[in-house]
């Protein structure tokens, strides 16, 4: 708190966790969960920009590509790339689910990443959504294509018999806490890297930190470009990954 | 690919220790703590989450993936079918030398038969002219000895007949009587030998 009172008195203020706030679009009464709020903008806003890129993008067709179907291929290609080389060739069925959450993530964290914007992938319950949606259906899929067989997951045949119950075990753990690693790691990077983004603007207020602050946030900025693409990477390659798990269980 | 991830894992960890000092700021300006713990917006944002991924997958699923892998196979296509099409104008144009070659070739071997006919058929007409050349002169010839054969015969009987007249005028003059066999054979007899 020595922060706070020391912003008080310079006349700082501090509102890193403000841009995270759920609010409704129209009026300020309570947040239902019909309530059109800035949630929805954004979500229907990463909807268009993804239209935008994929379908109007693409609407020529073009056999040599224009500037955006180059960038829609190029999305395609590599998240197909991606579904082919990790699960295989019969993960391709599931090709579009993988390439909607790349396109959502992607564009979820960038357009977060405009100035006043809100993130959606800072919050815990849309990333727990997203990853709890992918855990259910690598477990309905590896049950409905195994059988019985999806076990052996679990169950490692490679590993002297002895151990194999203790590894069991720690198998079984790790599988059920893929989903909250999951989640928590594209969340916990988004509301890190735009509170701190916030925290160096707050100190620009200062005339003597001013110049550092602001080298410090383009120099913030820049890395959560990467951060916004690798962090939506990571959670499409994780997918592809217990996808992987799911169609051949098998170690 | 492993030196990024690893990259990405330092900046979780450098986050996280950030994290913790700005969620003090959060608490005292909202009271109840981080924004993305505050259970009562959960129904909402995942509500629009729900309805926001739905469509999302549908445009994704129904439209923008069919058609950019049309596209791609399409491109694909194209550049398989102008390779095939390369291939086969290289074909062909191995085709069209082979055929150019051959005719030359042919060209060549109807040129020389030309050529050798022509020489037959210009030897076979000096042949026949030199014959016939030959058969001119032979028959010239025989023509010229069997004139020559009358002159000299001519020429025998006029010496004769004039060696006749003389001896017979040479009696006359002599004052003999002419015995025109008797001449006639005086004269043979001496004529033997000098015209033969």
């Amino acid at each position: 708190m020595a922060i706070e009172a020391q912003g008080e008195a310079t006349g700082l203020s501090f509102h890193p966790m403000e841009q995270f706030i759920v609010r409704p679009l129209f009026g300020d009464g309570p947040v239902h969960w019909y309530t059109p709020s800035n949630v929805t903008l954004w979500l229907f806003a990463i909807v268009l920009a993804t239209l935008a890129l994929l379908v109007l993008g693409t609407r020529g067709r073009a056999i040599v590509p224009s500037r955006s179907q180059s960038i829609a291929e190029m999305a395609y290609g590599m998240v197909h790339k991606m579904v082919a080389d990790i699960a295989g060739k019969d993960g391709l069925k599931y090709f579009p689910y993988v390439m909607t959450l790349f396109m959502f993530i992607v564009f979820a964290n960038f357009l977060g990443l405009l100035p006043m914007a809100f993130t959606v992938t800072s919050h815990i319950a849309v990333t727990g959504v997203l990853a709890l949606s992918v855990f259910l259906t690598v477990t309905a899929i590896g049950f409905i294509k195994n059988g019985a067989h999806f076990l052996d997951l679990f169950w490692v045949r490679s590993a002297p018999l002895a151990i194999r119950p203790v590894l069991a075990v720690i198998e079984v753990i790790s599988y059920f806490v893929r989903p909250v690693s999951h989640s928590i790691r594209l969340a916990g990077n988004m509301i890190a890297g735009h509170a701190v983004i916030k925290v160096f603007a707050g100190f620009a207020a200062i005339a003597a930190v001013a110049p550092v602050a602001i080298v410090a946030v383009v120099g913030m900025y820049a890395f959560e470009i990467l951060v916004a693409f690798i962090q939506a990477y990571v959670f499409t390659i994780l997918t592809c990954v217990y996808l992987k798990d799911a169609l051949h269980p098998s170690h | 690919m492993i030196s990024l991830l690893q990259e990405a894992v330092t900046v979780t960890a450098d986050h996280t220790e950030s994290l913790a000092s700005s969620v003090a700021y959060g608490e005292t300006e909202t009271a109840t703590g981080l924004p993305q713990l505050d259970l009562s917006t959960f129904g909402n944002q995942i509500f629009w989450l729900v309805v926001a991924m739905v469509v999302l997958y549908w445009v994704v699923a129904k439209i923008a993936l069919p058609r950019i892998g049309a596209v791609l196979s399409d491109r694909q296509g194209a550049m398989t079918g102008d390779l095939m099409a390369a291939e086969e104008f290289k074909l062909k144009a191995k085709e069209a030398e082979a055929a150019y070659d051959k005719a030359l070739a042919d060209a060549r071997a109807e040129a020389g038969k030309i050529v050798a006919a022509n020489r037959a058929e210009i030897q076979k007409e000096l042949d026949a002219a030199i014959a016939h050349a030959d058969a001119e002169i032979s028959a010239r010839t025989a023509e010229s000895e069997k004139r020559i054969r009358e002159i000299r015969g001519s020429a025998d009987t006029d010496a004769r007949e004039v060696a006749r007249d003389v001896t017979a005028e040479l009696v006359r003059s002599f004052g003999g009587t002419v015995d025109q066999a008797a001449v006639d054979q005086a004269v043979d007899n001496r004529m033997k030998g000098a015209l033969q």
